[in-house]
């Protein structure tokens, strides 16, 4: 049985005419890991995953699973599997078939094969269908035929290319635990591809964020949240505030950062992962839900507090949306569980604070 | 603001239901009647009760076995040869990327645009017994071979002719295979010919039935070809024959004609069932697979695709050799070159070109607007009765024009048409009639397709803007259909310029005759075959120029139009 692989990608580049659909990509993908590929359509991502599935030949640079280099070896010797977005049943063939190929291009006996596509369809609770045609499925059942077929042969890694995108909102939220559930019973080594920032942080190991052929931030889904590494994926990932502003002072336990000439918001230097003097032009970002809204004003010196007045304000269950207007800028703020808490209306003053350890900085690159 | 109410709904039902009984009447008339009358005849015994005897007959008489056995024979080997002529080009086509592509594609649907019998008197002069070939292998090797003996000249120049009809259904049923159907089989472990033979070769296979289909009913249906190579032995020359030597009340005339319509018909039908399994393939949309072709494999594809292409190109060299030749007889090429040949036709005989615009343009435009009207109302009425319409304005894709021809002759002879005051078939009108009855299952198509495109909602959005009926159907509806409609008009329009078997039966006077007709009569004499070349030059040079509108309309997608 193929033991689930570690996936190490080197230098990887691919050029398409003149444009670089990838490039200078380093990436060490761990045995089991749950890894993402994040960003908005056309940052090479895909170009990634149909590189380490073998569909697409790296003009630069090494690709390795556990030691082995697999670069040029072409896609039905590599053993990954992979999960097509549109799911590429074959509609010539029964379910049974569809899952039965891999088995049968393997030469498994079919006394084997039997028991292992019966394993694999009650994994994925769809007993019984064996004998029906792809087009007699539903949506999330032709989606659960494809990864069954896939994980039959026990690939060395699983792919996936945003499997999740042709479900309705409801199925994709109960699939994507599902399939987090067969991945760690699986012990599989994962390689998902999304644009869809929430999933990413729900169901990743880590997260690689790219844009433009480039991966610009890997680290855990909290990592990647908390201390985006420059704006792009301070403003893909989650919502967020973001000014641009220069450094006033430099204190023991904060620093200062004016911003227009009108507003000084405090950061605290355990939130400060980037290096910075005095004087340089910085990004920062505050998370809509760390900003809390007051009545009046109130708190310690330290503390960031701006008066503002609310221009929109949006219900929507778990969190009301505001919008504020405050020294020049538009804020947003989400109060979350707002269930007993008092609300504002629009164009009531309110008052915005927020600790300075939840103040971001980012560079300007 | 109007200041009444009217009930909208009344009205437009009433003014639906008007147009469907006047459509209804019109192909009932026009389609299912003469063609129900052909089958009575054949059913029906003197004293006026049912009988099958006719048919026992038929199944007795040795000549009329024997014209079976060949139809079904020359029909199966037409696509036979048809197939290893265009799957290849298919795939080519469908797969790779290369320089002149588009040149061989174009070239590909080239034998389109030559009417069958126009190839067949051409290919005599290159293929025949004293032809270009035999000739040279009769000083080099003092031989000869028979291409255009008999059945194998019948074969040969159908194959010529229809090829391009699997091709273009087997293209397009490839270049709907989403890539990742192929790409998940070498996930998995499979590729090369394994791969072809189990994902590939599956998927293809609709549009490959369909299209061989097809041929099969073009092949047996076609009229010209057997009588141009002066071959008999086949079930619509048979037919042919039996009524215009024998007379409109020769019986087995009748029972050829049901045989010929029983056999298209269940070819139609399955062909139907294959193309609906068809669109199982083209469910999932993605990217199509092309990839780029070099070097050797380029140079064997260019090679193989010359060789395909050059052969079937023959008949259109041979009959522009022939319409400039004053004298081509048992010599390699024309020993004396004139411009004759042109003068006679669009000076002294100038009606033959003249007749058939006349009746082409206006079948092509009754075609449109009862293809239009017809796809209206199956798509927005819900009237009972459009099952009834569709199934009849489908009908004429599986009967031979000779059989509605004869249909025409039992109805319409004999008795004065109010009106016109003179029997049918004995005014020019009748071809028109015939053409437009033929043709409409395409115009219905187009019609229909293109309607298709046309969501309500986009109709809904406009009357909600405040445009009523008539200007959402100006400006909304009408300007997104009219492609669809020309193209489809179009279709109808050339092929009803090469329709002979038909209009050979129909033809009232000689100076009546369209230029298929010319032509057929041209190439009865051997003065005449100059003539008749210059004919069938200027009919391919209209085919040509239709065919070449209909891709420019409908872009890409004008295969679709030879499709079932």
């Amino acid at each position: 049985m193929p033991q689930a692989a570690q996936v190490r990608l080197e230098n990887i580049g691919k050029r398409y005419g003149e444009i670089w659909a990838a490039r200078y990509v380093d990436l060490h993908i761990q045995r089991g890991e749950f890894f993402t590929f994040l960003g908005p359509s056309g940052c090479g991502k895909t170009t990634l995953l149909r590189m380490i599935a073998g569909f697409v030949f790296p003009d630069e640079g090494m690709i390795f699973l556990d030691d082995q280099p697999v670069s040029h070896v072409p896609p039905w010797q590599r053993d990954v599997g992979l999960v097509f977005q549109n799911y590429a049943l074959w509609p010539h063939m029964s379910v049974f078939d569809n899952v039965a190929f891999g088995l049968r291009e393997r030469k498994v006996p079919l006394k084997e094969i039997e028991r292992k596509v019966a394993e694999a369809l009650e994994m994925v609770e769809l007993k019984g269908t064996e004998k029906r045609r792809p087009s007699e499925l539903s949506g999330g059942q032709q989606q659960r035929v494809a990864l069954a077929r896939t994980l039959v042969i026990q690939p060395r890694a699983l792919l996936l290319d945003e499997p999740l995108s042709n479900l309705d909102a409801k199925l994709r939220v109960e699939m994507r635990l599902e399939l987090l559930k067969l991945q760690r019973d699986l012990g599989l080594t994962t390689i998902y591809v999304t644009h869809d920032q929430e999933e990413a942080l729900a169901m990743s190991t880590r997260i690689a964020v790219m844009e433009k052929g480039k991966v610009v931030q890997v680290g855990t889904p909290r990592e990647i949240y908390e201390l985006p590494i420059n704006e792009f994926v301070a403003g893909f990932v989650g919502q967020s505030n973001l000014f641009s502003g220069k450094i006033l002072r430099l204190a023991e336990s904060s620093l200062a950062v004016e911003i227009d000439d009108e507003l000084i918001i405090h950061a605290a230097w355990a939130a400060v992962a980037t290096r910075v003097t005095l004087g340089d032009s910085i990004f920062l970002t505050i998370r809509p839900e760390a900003i809390q809204l007051t009545k009046s004003a109130s708190g310690p010196r330290e503390t960031n507090q701006i008066e503002g007045e609310v221009i929109a304000a949006v219900y929507r269950g778990a969190l009301i949306e505001y919008e504020l207007r405050a020294a020049g800028k538009t804020i947003k703020v989400h109060a979350i569980n707002p269930k007993g808490k008092p609300s504002y209306l629009r164009g009531e003053k309110v008052f915005a604070s927020f600790a300075s350890e939840d103040v971001v900085l980012v560079p300007i690159t | 603001m109007a200041k009444t109410e009217p009930a909208p709904r009344e009205r437009v039902d009433w003014w639906q239901g008007s147009t469907m009984t006047l459509l209804l009447l019109i192909l009932i008339s026009f389609i299912l009647y003469p063609i129900l009358r052909v089958l009575w005849v054949s059913l029906s015994e003197d004293r006026g009760g049912l009988t099958l005897v006719h048919f026992a007959n038929f199944y007795r008489r040795p000549l009329f076995r024997e014209a079976l056995v060949n139809t079904l024979w020359s029909g199966s080997l037409v696509v036979f040869f048809s197939a290893l002529m265009a799957v290849p080009l298919a795939y080519v086509i469908a797969r790779y990327e290369f320089r002149g592509k588009l040149l061989l594609q174009t070239a590909a649907t080239l034998p389109l645009v030559i009417p069958p019998f126009v190839g067949a008197v051409a290919l005599q002069l290159i293929l025949g017994r004293s032809g270009m070939v035999n000739l040279l292998l009769m000083r080099w090797f003092d031989t000869n071979i028979p291409f255009m003996e008999g059945l194998s000249g019948v074969v040969l120049v159908q194959t010529l002719h229809y090829f391009p009809f699997i091709m273009l259904n087997t293209a397009v049923s490839l270049s709907n295979i989403d890539a990742s159907m192929e790409e998940m089989a070498e996930n998995l472990g499979a590729h090369g010919l394994r791969l072809f033979r189990l994902i590939t070769l599956p998927l293809m296979l609709p549009g490959f039935i369909a299209g061989s289909l097809l041929t099969f009913i073009r092949a047996i249906d076609d009229l010209g070809t057997p009588l141009m190579l002066n071959y008999k032995n086949l079930l619509a020359p048979q037919a042919y024959l039996r009524i215009t030597t024998i007379g409109i009340h020769d019986v087995d005339g009748y029972v050829v004609c049901v045989v010929l319509v029983a056999l298209s018909l269940t070819t139609l039908l399955a062909a139907r069932k294959y193309l609906s399994l068809a669109e199982y393939a083209t469910t999932h949309r993605g990217m199509p697979i092309s990839r780029p072709l070099r070097g050797n494999k380029l140079a064997l594809v260019l090679i193989l695709s010359s060789v395909i292409l050059g052969i079937s190109l023959l008949p259109h060299l041979g009959i522009l050799l022939l319409s400039f030749s004053k004298v081509w007889s048992f010599s390699l090429l024309p020993t004396v070159y004139t411009l004759d040949n042109y003068a006679d036709i669009l000076l002294r005989a100038p009606h033959f070109v003249l007749n058939t615009l006349l009746y082409t343009l206006l079948a092509a435009g009754f075609d449109v607007l009862l293809g239009a009207a017809i796809a209206f109302l199956l798509l927005r009425s819900r009237l009972r009765g459009r099952n009834l319409l569709d199934a009849i304005a489908t009908i004429p894709l599986a009967i031979p024009g000779v059989v509605l021809a004869v249909g025409f002759l039992r109805v319409f002879h004999g008795w004065n048409f109010p009106v016109v005051d003179a029997p049918l078939t004995s005014t020019w009108f009748i071809l028109v009639i015939a053409y437009t009855m033929r043709r409409l299952p395409y115009t219905v198509r187009a019609s229909y397709a293109a309607l298709q495109q046309v969501h309500v909602t986009l109709e809904e959005a406009a009357q909600n803007l405040g445009a009523n009926r008539l200007k959402t159907f100006l400006k909304i509806t009408l300007p997104m259909i009219t492609g669809g409609l020309v193209a489809g008009g179009l279709i109808a329009f050339v092929t009803s310029c090469v329709e002979l078997s038909a209009t050979i039966m129909l033809v009232p006077r000689i100076e009546m005759g369209p230029i298929s007709y010319g032509i057929y009569i041209y190439m009865q004499s051997a003065l005449g075959r100059g003539a008749g070349a210059a004919l069938g030059v200027v009919t391919i040079l209209l085919v040509s120029a239709g065919t070449y509108l209909t891709h420019r309309i409908f872009g890409g997608r004008a295969g679709n139009a030879f499709r079932v």
